[in-house]
């Protein structure tokens, strides 16, 4: 065996003729800049890539942003385990980066599996095992993007997209407004609410317009985020149980003596 | 301009001649069942929802409970700071393992898909006479393999998995290719006009990271018959990397193993299809040697 290694070593020594050492300076230095120029221009790929990247929608549990685009193996196992075919694996082209699973909901939503096959074939943890509950699922967030056109802005009862919600009621109610146009009649406002809806696309794919007037939006871009600065009075007073500044000094009202006030 | 050498004879003409057509295409032909039938086996468990092999070669399942994971990726996810969950790992100590014992770039020849695509550039250069070439240092794998796990460390993106045309490929021959044939074309062109097996045996990373597996791999190319060679070159033109011939064929005088110990060798065996010599066999590192047998 330790013959065997040796003349190992001396045939791979031999197959090049030990090179000189400006050679292989020169060698190295070309090899390296080589791989630098590559290294950029991979890197500039990327980051146009990671650009597209909000726009996907993600199957459930998928960890957010570059986090999951580290994780995931590029399998395909979660888009094959999926019974209503919604995950694809993206394309070179496709906007979400080459090999990542995506959907989109205005051709197949997610049909909110109550056993989340796609996060149990998931071999990475890309698909975050955690994710027990397919309601606590964050793909997105549905908006309401089109008032101008969604037709029970105008008054009609359309209302399709609360029907269809998985979670109707919870992730979108119809909220009342005062039709003013006929002034006798009511709005009934798709309203989604974010903090519930999971994002899975229902309401997108069911939207009986050519164009949806409801979209599901990756949450990055369809949510704002509060500064870290800001404190709401009231969620402060009902933790703190009162006010943390001391009380408005209540001034008696004084009226003149005949006022009809009461 | 085909040089005459060329016009006169073909690679392997001779084995062709001495040996039969099965007998001088047969590693090539259990190559291609080998890569094709494992392509056949994904698209169709993706296609007709069969679990026999589920996923692809970045990640699968056999039969829905062994896990096999591609090292090189979950190397990319290491590098990038994130742990792999146990299956994906299990899945790619498997793999290692395989690879470990049967010889590293066994994958390119043996599995990866691109290889049909560089095979048929080469053997187009070689009918075409297509002899010009830009040298590219054999080493720049090795720096392409470095960038593919350094740029992840430093901005934290598995940048080479983007645009990597090994998974590019694999990929989409199970799940549809989309525009990917793009990057695969530019490949071939590249391996066809600009420089010779220029992909494979110069820039792949995903290569480079196997050969360097496969360094103390068992299963072994052999020139055992080495004496018997007749320097017609055959063996050099279809060999993917024809430096690690000379040192084992010609070797005898300085006693050099005949075994190619190289890890750069893919296994493939088309030395030993080309040879009517019958030089080479495959065998293991172990393997004693008969010198001079006459
Ligand atoms: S929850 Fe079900 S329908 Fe939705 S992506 Fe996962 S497997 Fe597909
Ligand atoms: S199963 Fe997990 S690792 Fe595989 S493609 Fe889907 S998300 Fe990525
Ligand atoms: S995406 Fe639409 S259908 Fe799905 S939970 Fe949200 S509001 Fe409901
Ligand atoms: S060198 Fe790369 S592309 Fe060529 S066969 Fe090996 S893995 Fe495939
Ligand atoms: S030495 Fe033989 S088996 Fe190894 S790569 Fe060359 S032709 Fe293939």
């Amino acid at each position: 065996m330790k013959q065997t290694m040796d003349k190992q070593r001396h045939s791979e020594s031999s197959a090049s003729k030990a090179p000189s050492r400006r050679q292989f300076f020169t060698d190295v230095a070309r090899g390296a800049s080589a791989a630098g120029m590559v290294g950029l221009g991979l890197t500039a790929w990327a980051s146009s890539a990671k650009r597209s990247d909000p726009q996907a929608i993600r199957p459930p549990g998928a960890l957010s942003g570059d986090d999951f685009l580290n994780a995931c193996l590029r399998c395909g196992l979660c888009v094959e385990d999926c019974p209503y075919d919604t995950l694809k694996l993206a394309t070179l082209f496709d906007p979400a980066p080459s090999g990542t699973p995506w959907f989109e909901a205005r051709q197949v939503p997610c049909e909110m599996c109550e056993d989340i096959p796609c996060v149990a074939a998931c071999p990475s943890g890309a698909l975050d095992p955690a994710l027990q509950n397919i309601d606590d699922a964050r793909m997105g967030t549905a908006v309401l993007i089109d008032e101008k056109n969604c037709l029970n802005f105008q008054g009609l009862r359309c209302d399709v997209c609360y029907r269809v919600c998985p979670l109707i009621d919870e992730a979108i109610t119809l909220e009342r407004q005062r039709n003013s146009r006929t002034g006798k009649h009511a709005l009934f406002i798709p309203t989604v609410h974010a903090d519930i809806c999971t994002g899975c696309g229902k309401c997108e794919e069911a939207c009986v317009l050519d164009e949806t007037a409801i979209k599901v939006l990756p949450m990055a871009l369809a949510s704002g985020s509060l500064g870290q600065h800001y404190r709401l009075g009231w969620e402060e007073k009902a933790r703190n149980g009162g006010s943390l500044v001391p009380e408005q000094l209540k001034l008696e009202i004084r009226r003149p003596e005949n006022s009809n006030a009461n | 301009m085909p040089t005459e050498r060329q016009a006169d004879r073909r690679v392997g003409a001779e084995a062709l001649a001495q040996l039969g057509w099965w007998h001088a295409h047969r590693f090539l032909l259990l190559r291609r069942f080998c890569q094709l039938s494992i392509l056949a086996l994904f698209a169709a468990s993706f296609w007709y929802e069969l679990d026999i092999l589920k996923g692809n070669l970045s990640s699968s399942t056999v039969l829905n409970t062994v896990p096999l994971s591609d090292p090189f990726v979950l190397a990319q996810i290491i590098a990038s700071g994130h742990w792999p969950a146990e299956t994906a790992l299990l899945g790619g100590f498997i793999v290692l393992l395989f690879y470990v014992l049967i010889g590293g770039r066994s994958y390119c020849s043996w599995v990866c898909p691109v290889n049909i695509v560089t095979d048929a550039a080469s053997w187009l250069r070689r009918r075409l006479g297509i002899s010009k070439t830009t040298r590219i240092s054999n080493s720049l794998r090795y720096w392409m393999l470095g960038l593919s796990l350094l740029l992840p460390m430093l901005g934290g993106l598995l940048i080479w998995e983007l645009v990597n045309p090994v998974s590019l490929l694999q990929r989409g021959l199970i799940f549809g290719l989309g525009s990917g044939w793009v990057l695969i074309a530019m490949i071939f062109m590249l391996d066809l006009f600009i420089s010779q097996r220029a992909w494979c045996s110069h820039l792949c990373p995903m290569g480079a990271f196997y050969g360097l597996i496969g360094k103390l791999s068992v299963i072994r190319i052999n020139a055992r018959n080495r004496e018997r060679c007749d320097d017609c070159m055959d063996c050099y033109k279809v060999c993917p990397e024809p430096q690690i011939l000379k040192p084992v064929l010609k070797g005898a005088a300085n006693s050099v193993s005949p075994i190619i110990f190289a890890s750069d060798c893919t296994n493939c065996s088309r030395c030993i299809d080309v040879c009517a010599e019958s030089v080479f066999e495959i065998n293991t590192r172990f393997t004693t040697e008969v010198e001079n047998k006459k």
